[in-house]
């Protein structure tokens, strides 16, 4: 599918660095002219992805982040989340809603949140040299 | 500050202001446990009415905070959760708690049924 627009962004993983990235990418939405809820859902989903790598990806210490964002044909949005982190030993244990490794205070809502507020998610991980979560959204429809 | 706290016959209420995501939780965390843990409430009200963003950060501060009220022995109400903001509080199912609670609405009180 071609590709009309593209951004690229990359960034320490400092937690007071999420509210950039959302608020980055949702002002680069703006040009596909979004709902307030279709906004409010990537502001959500693109939060949860970098949270995740912010608490996850570097235990020891901090890497750099990478978003990519693009606008296709048909109002279709694809934001990519990527991190040189740790990895992810069973992705299909880490998107069950509820189960976190974040200790108490998380709620293990991360991916059901990316997944629910988004039409499709791929995560792909390897151990050692990262994780990349990519997230498309149609914004032609009005759910 | 992004907290702001009025206390009054053992009412501890905690107006949550702005974003709150996985950075600006930990604060209003810290300062929600330090006025309670000072004040001892019976009940802690967190009102997000001022709250203009929430991520999952936001269900992990409640669900912390029912635990800390069950812990001392009070209870948690969390009131005016902004329409839009509601999908997020729907889809982690805390409505079970029976907490939540929206001012001059019926909602809460099917939720907490």
């Amino acid at each position: 599918m071609k590709v009309l627009n593209e951004m690229k962004l990359s960034f320490l993983s400092k937690s007071v660095n999420e509210g950039f990235a959302r608020g980055a990418v949702s002002a680069f939405l703006m040009q596909l002219d979004p709902t307030v809820s279709q906004l409010a859902d990537i502001k959500t989903a693109v939060s949860e992805a970098v949270t995740n790598c912010i608490v996850h990806a570097y235990p020891e210490g901090s890497g750099m982040i990478y978003i990519t964002a693009k606008v296709l044909e048909d109002k279709r949005f694809v934001v990519s989340v990527r991190d040189r982190g740790c990895g992810i030993p069973d992705i299909k244990q880490a998107m069950e809603p509820l189960f976190t490794t974040g200790g108490e205070e998380r709620a293990g809502l991360g991916f059901a949140v990316m997944q629910s507020f988004t039409d499709k998610i791929k995560v792909s991980s390897t151990p050692g040299k990262g994780t990349t979560v990519t997230m498309t959204k149609r914004l032609d429809s009005d759910e | 500050m992004n907290v702001s706290f009025s206390f009054y016959r053992g009412e501890l209420t905690a107006y949550l202001k702005g974003e709150i995501d996985h950075h600006t939780a930990r604060s209003m965390r810290q300062r929600i446990d330090g006025e309670s843990e000072r004040l001892h409430p019976t009940l802690l009200i967190l009102d997000f009415s001022q709250v203009i963003f929430m991520d999952s950060s936001a269900i992990g501060l409640i669900m912390g905070r029912y635990r800390l009220m069950q812990l001392i022995g009070g209870y948690i109400r969390v009131s005016n959760i902004p329409p839009h903001l509601r999908r997020i509080v729907e889809l982690s199912g805390i409505g079970a708690l029976g907490v939540l609670e929206y001012k001059g609405k019926e909602k809460g009180k099917n939720e907490s049924a």
